[in-house]
């Protein structure tokens, strides 16, 4: 790894990569993408051949591993859509606070979409997937505009330490919600739990058809924002010097990252560290220019929760885990690694 | 030396209500024997001010106790209750106060005071408000290993303690050890804490969700803690580990304010910081581990005793004490009023968390704002 000096600001090493190697990386993960697919299907209960996968592919559910493959692949489309999104809104995020521990499930941001989605559930009668997603991003921005700016009063602007703290404490403050909100009716807290667990299992065409443009859209703001987002990586006075209006940029590309989050917890329930570990891996690959490093994170990230999904359907056989758990005990232990990197000074 | 003592004292004196601030502004050009007199008036008035809310405190605690060993579905008289409690057979108070609510509010004031106490502890030793065992994960680590030695194990009483007290002693040296790069720093340790916490709440998730015979309120025990269906098999171990680690703890009260003065000052003062820190958190963490094994992590009691007591002490000498009794009362009060005071049985876990969040975020606030200790 060729390491120079850290930026100033975020503390990250920058790395200069040619585009060749770049193009290169790109290539090999979107083929990992492919690979790492069919392996989700594949691999599940029950054991399925190469030719019961290609017959399931074209729909045929003649066979009871045909049937399987065709029952796993909503399920392996939707870890790809929902790693994708949270990938990339990890790398927005930390883009935009230019705060190398910004995560929707470190800020808090996966918990206010769970409160509003528990509390549409149990006091409005929400039923339908759109209501959820709809739900969930409003919950979504309202906790990080509030996590936000509670982190970043006082001297210093938003440190990674205020920000975390201020995150982990609105987390638990809103479970708290969250389950005072749930218990009393006990009539839905099935319908709560089984959605706070969530995972992609539960995975059908009709909820991914529901929440696709959702994703499209918030893809397409945070993809447009990825120059700003490198202008904004110089510090707010540069930016600013360079013609960038901060604070529009800030809303536009933390408006995209919300969005994806939001549509991804109302589908998958809260999944934490995706978008924290993700960015992290793919800057040691293509370096922090934000135009290389947006789309990277979004294909690493889909990577990261197939595989996390097929993790889980191996190491509990014939249950399975929940892909939030398994990203948890993967992303964790990377979190603790990044803040043992920084320096002191720098949190 | 003297007058800077006096001047501290002054300003102390002047920040609570005791008054004689005036005279001690006028008295100070004086001679310096006069002005040691003052600083021993100011410090036994501030001794007198803290035995005050120790006694307010103490005689609160009395009387909720109290309370919620009377009321309930039925009502008793004190007198039943007394008779109960001395040993007497009462027709149906016997079993309702002796063995329902009497196991239970005795829990609820052990693992308050041992909750209240840990968590003063930790907040005074990494001199943040906001590190209390809740926060850096050493509740999330007992609860996890109470959790599965109870629902996977099926495991019960003193193996069950066995279990969250080593893991959370576990825990917490893991999160001391990751945090410890040439001397351990308070805000790394904060953060790694936060890390280790979201990976054991979701242990703690996959554990009850493999449980599905477990309902909510069972599984609640475990997330955000509860005292229903308390029993004296729980109480015991709890209320041990408090009577050998309390005095211990208090003991170690004046390393632990010169500790808040920070590292250097605290071993120029001739403390021994690193083992001072290893024994109290050891003491602390088995604390925070023998009462979670009997209620769960009951939500923000560890994190607000501290501020609380803070708050009704003022500066006026070590807060151990005051705050493990605010934890006890903070548990009682919460629990009475999630069994009674709402149309649905609260544990007390989800009260305490609901009342303790706005502090939470108000505490963060404050914190910010005046760029404090951050």
């Amino acid at each position: 790894m060729t390491r120079t000096a850290p930026a100033p600001d975020s503390g990250v090493a920058i790395v200069r990569r040619p585009n060749r190697v770049r193009l290169g990386w790109l290539v090999a993960v979107l083929a990992l993408l492919v690979a790492l697919s069919l392996l989700s299907l594949a691999i599940g209960s029950r054991d399925v051949t190469l030719a019961d996968i290609v017959a399931g592919l074209g729909g045929s559910v003649d066979t009871l591993g045909e049937a399987s493959v065709v029952k796993r692949v909503p399920r392996t489309v939707l870890a790809v859509i929902v790693g994708a999104a949270l990938g990339l809104a990890g790398a927005v995020m930390q883009g935009v606070t230019r705060n190398p521990l910004a995560d929707p499930g470190i800020l808090g941001v996966n918990a206010g979409a769970s409160l509003a989605v528990v509390i549409g559930i149990a006091w409005f009668g929400l039923a339908s997937a759109t209501g959820y997603i709809w739900t969930a991003i409003v919950g979504a921005a309202v906790a990080a505009v509030f996590v936000y700016s509670v982190g970043s009063l006082g001297r210093g602007g938003a440190t990674p330490l205020k920000l975390a703290l201020a995150g982990a404490a609105t987390s638990a403050a809103l479970a708290s919600f969250i389950t005072a909100v749930a218990l009393p009716r006990g009539d839905i807290s099935g319908i709560i739990r089984s959605w706070q667990i969530g995972g992609v299992g539960g995975a059908s065409f009709d909820s991914i058809r529901q929440v696709a443009p959702f994703i499209v859209v918030g893809f397409a703001v945070c993809l447009l924002s990825a120059r700003s987002l490198n202008s904004l990586a110089l510090g707010d006075d540069i930016a600013a010097g360079l013609g960038e209006r901060v604070a529009v940029v800030r809303a536009i590309a933390a408006l995209g990252a919300v969005l994806l989050c939001g549509a991804a917890t109302a589908v998958a329930g809260p999944i934490a560290f995706v978008g924290l570990v993700v960015p992290h891996f793919c800057r040691l690959l293509v370096g922090v220019d934000q135009r290389w490093l947006l789309p990277f994170s979004a294909v690493a990230g889909a990577c990261l929760l197939v595989v996390a999904d097929v993790l889980g359907r191996i190491v509990a056989r014939p249950s399975e885990i929940d892909v939030g758990i398994i990203t948890a005990l993967i992303g964790a232990p990377v979190f603790i690694a990044i803040v043992r990197r920084q320096k002191v000074r720098a949190l | 030396m003297i007058r800077v003592r006096a001047r501290s004292a002054a300003a102390a004196a002047s920040i609570t209500p005791v008054a004689a601030g005036s005279t001690l502004i006028d008295a100070e050009p004086r001679s310096p024997v006069r002005t040691a007199d003052l600083v021993a008036g100011a410090r036994s008035r501030r001794q007198g001010r803290r035995r005050v809310v120790i006694a307010i405190l103490s005689a609160l605690i009395v009387v909720v106790f109290a309370v919620s060993l009377m009321v309930g579905q039925t009502f008793y008289s004190p007198a039943e209750v007394v008779g109960v409690i001395l040993g007497q057979d009462v027709a149906g108070a016997t079993f309702t106060v002796g063995r329902l609510r009497l196991p239970r509010a005795v829990l609820a004031i052990v693992a308050g005071l041992s909750f209240g106490l840990a968590g003063v502890t930790f907040q005074t030793m990494l001199r943040n408000p906001l590190a209390s065992p809740d926060i850096i994960g050493i509740s999330a680590g007992a609860s996890a290993a109470a959790a599965f030695a109870i629902v996977t194990l099926s495991l019960g009483g003193a193996a069950v303690s066995l279990f969250a007290i080593v893991s959370g002693l576990g825990v917490a040296l893991i999160v001391y050890g990751l945090a410890y790069k040439g001397g351990a720093a308070g805000t790394r340790l904060i953060l790694i804490g936060i890390g280790i916490a979201a990976m054991l709440e979701s242990i703690i998730n996959y554990i009850l969700s493999g449980a599905g015979q477990w309902d909510l309120q069972e599984a609640l025990r475990w997330l955000t803690g509860s005292l229903n269906g308390t029993t004296w098999a729980q109480v015991v171990p709890a209320l041990v580990a408090l009577a050998i680690l309390g005095p211990l703890l208090l003991g170690r009260s004046r390393d632990l304010s010169a500790l808040q003065l920070g590292d250097d000052t605290a071993s120029a003062l001739g403390v021994r910081v690193e083992r001072t820190r290893f024994l109290v958190m050891v003491a602390a963490v088995g604390l925070i581990a023998f009462a979670t094994a009997a209620s769960g992590p009951i939500a923000f009691v560890a994190f607000l005793s501290g501020p609380i007591a803070a708050r009704i002490l003022g500066a006026n000498g070590s807060p151990l004490i005051p705050s493990a009794l605010v934890g006890a009362l903070l548990v009682l009060v919460a629990d009475l009023a999630g069994q009674y005071a709402f149309g649905t049985r609260f544990p007390v876990g989800v009260v305490t968390g609901v009342l303790g969040a706005p502090y939470l975020i108000f505490l963060i606030v404050r914190t910010n704002r005046a760029g404090g200790s951050l």
